[in-house]
């Protein structure tokens, strides 16, 4: 597959094919480089931190545009409150840490970003089960719930460092508050040259008898899934629902019209998530039996992201056993 | 529209006209939240004189530019002063007198706590307490960024100073060495469940301020060339941000409503109205 197609966005960019025969990087890496980039161009675009600057890669942006990168401390309330104001004042703002704290300034992001329909993006750092060895305190699994149930708020899930560069360039150029779910971890980059848009999604493997609709790592362990379930004659589509509010409707719909059942994944609790956003959209438009890969309604623990994953039931294992059952 | 220049920083500033604006504010208030059946009108009385000394006597603004870039910004955090703002807001000729009887009405723009979609001349949403003062940090940051000489003023009332983001912010405001930012304290003393200094004592307002290195002014906030004054010493403040704790009176100017915790959102009836409007309007002489 041909890789240099460019992006229509009011940015220049550097070429992404460029940019694939690296080695992986992190999400937050992406998005820092691509902020830098952005920046040149957009005076306007700011950046605010809270004392995990450096782990976001948003350190960087500061050190190129002085004065551009507002880091407040540990004050996640102030962050989305600062931000408010600077896009009060016109400006695009890209604000981010871990979730688990920004999830104390609900109120903030809520009647400030969300009610005033503000040009915020708020980058979600460290999310999910898969955070690992920080525990369950640090694991947060009902961000998107929380960002999803906001009106005005839409919430995007990059599966590798390719589709949170161009979220956060597709985040920058539309007005309004995105929330940007992020994994700590760094993944292979599973997109070719596929337009990433919001309110759309990435058709990663087609499949004619069950389609997996995943989000985030568990995109990997979708795709992982999938092979298992083609050694058993199994067919299956996988679709990476990066864009969970706006949901790619058409996409969602095709896969229940097309196959025989959808299994959604993510690393998330079973409420709220992406499970519950394709059966909120299937059960008005399109009855489908739906199961639903996600950690069980408990709090995470200190380990491996694998074993973690594993033990609160969201791996490829799960996947593959719950696609098995549909097309049984 | 008063045939004022607000854009000019140096207009003539009559206090004794400012007294009767104050004074039609308060009576707009009365009527509005009469109007309503609902809103809060005690701590819209307190703050009154306040920004009746903002917006006619110091801001530079333009009602006929409502998002003029270079303007003044007014941030009302204490949101539930609406009444307060939408009032003074009209006499500045941003809207007209008659619509603030459409407070908290279906359809009215005038919602119960302030929406900058749908007002002109409103620059935050008001309700939960605390935020303002974050959201004026981060309009001062983009003021110096983008070499405005725009000042921002932000309101709090004294109970909101119980919430823990008004100190995150009043460590962030000098850290970013925000000299065009003013914070106003509505100091009159009372939250809704009582006096201030039983729900969650804060008498030391201003030490408080003091140790966080802000400069800090204290003044009669109802007497509005003390708010003026105190306006102008903080415009003369540099590398650090100024706090006037304004000592006010809440219900200010209605004998029955002065002080009392009940009037802070209580349904005035209709005899409290009449009552209220007599004195405001007598104290005038009118």
């Amino acid at each position: 597959m041909k890789r240099s197609r460019m992006h229509s966005s009011r940015y220049a960019l550097q070429e992404e094919s460029d940019l694939m025969d690296q080695k992986p990087i992190s999400m937050r890496e992406a998005i820092g480089n691509a902020l830098i980039e952005m920046g040149s161009t957009n005076k306007d675009l700011m950046v605010v931190g809270a004392d995990t600057t450096e782990s976001l890669h948003l350190m960087p942006f500061g050190e190129k545009y002085p004065g551009r990168l507002v880091n407040i401390g540990i004050a996640e309330q102030n962050m989305i409150g600062i931000s408010s104001g600077l896009a009060l004042s016109g400006k695009t703002v890209f604000c981010g840490t871990y979730m688990v704290f920004i999830e104390r300034a609900l109120d903030q992001i809520r009647n400030t970003l969300a009610y005033c329909k503000l040009n915020v993006k708020i980058i979600g750092a460290h999310t999910g089960i898969s955070v690992g060895p920080d525990g369950g305190s640090h694991q947060t699994i009902e961000d998107i719930a929380m960002m999803r149930a906001l009106a005005n708020m839409r919430v995007l899930v990059p599966s590798d460092a390719y589709t949170a560069r161009r979220l956060a360039i597709e985040a920058a150029n539309e007005k309004g508050p995105f929330y940007i779910r992020l994994i700590r971890g760094t993944v292979p980059d599973v997109h070719g040259d596929q337009e990433i848009k919001i309110g759309k999604s990435s058709t990663l493997k087609d499949g004619k008898d069950v389609s997996i609709i995943a989000c985030g790592i568990m995109v990997h362990e979708a795709l992982k899934a999938a092979e298992m379930l083609s050694k058993e004659g199994i067919s299956a589509r996988v679709i990476d629902c990066y864009s969970i509010k706006p949901i790619d409707e058409e996409t969602v719909l095709k896969a229940a019209n097309e196959t025989k059942g959808i299994v959604t994944a993510e690393d998330h609790n079973i409420y709220g998530g992406l499970g519950s956003a394709v059966a909120e959209l299937l059960s008005r438009k399109r009855p489908t039996r739906i199961e639903m890969v996600a950690v069980n309604d408990t709090f995470g623990e200190s380990g491996n992201p694998s074993e973690l994953m594993i033990k609160y039931g969201i791996s490829a294992q799960n996947i593959f056993d719950k696609a098995k059952e549909l097309v049984k | 529209m008063p045939d004022v220049d607000f854009k000019d920083p140096n207009r003539a500033i009559d206090v004794n006209y400012l007294k009767g604006v104050a004074s039609q504010v308060r009576e707009d208030i009365i009527v509005a939240v009469g109007t309503a059946k609902s809103g809060h009108s005690g701590g819209s009385l307190s703050v009154t004189d306040i920004l009746v000394s903002l917006y006619f006597g110091k801001m530079r603004h333009d009602p006929s530019n409502p998002k003029w870039p270079d303007r003044d910004r007014l941030l009302l955090s204490k949101g539930h002063a609406a009444p307060a703002l939408y009032s003074t807001l009209a006499e500045a000729g941003y809207l007209q007198r008659d619509e603030l009887k459409t407070l908290r009405k279906m359809g009215s723009r005038l919602q119960g706590h302030p929406d900058p979609k749908k007002v002109p001349g409103i620059e935050i949403p008001g309700g939960p307490e605390g935020i303002g003062l974050s959201e004026g940090i981060g309009m001062a940051i983009a003021a110096k960024l983008d070499g405005r000489e725009s000042r921002i003023y932000v309101i709090t009332g004294d109970g909101e100073l119980d919430e823990g983001e008004c100190w995150e912010a009043a460590m962030a405001a000098v850290k970013f060495k925000l000299d065009n930012l003013t914070a106003i304290v509505d100091r009159n003393g009372l939250q809704q469940e009582g006096k201030t200094s039983d729900i969650m004592p804060s008498d030391s307002v201003a030490d408080k301020f003091r140790a966080f290195n802000w400069n800090v002014i204290e003044i009669d906030g109802n007497d509005i060339p003390a708010v003026l004054d105190a306006l102008n010493k903080a415009e003369k403040v540099s590398g650090r941000p100024t706090v006037i704790v304004a000592k006010t009176i809440k219900g200010k100017g209605v004998d029955f409503m002065e002080n009392k915790v009940v009037y802070h959102a209580k349904v005035l009836t209709d005899e409290e109205v009449e009552n209220a409007l007599k004195q405001i309007r007598a104290a005038r002489g009118k």
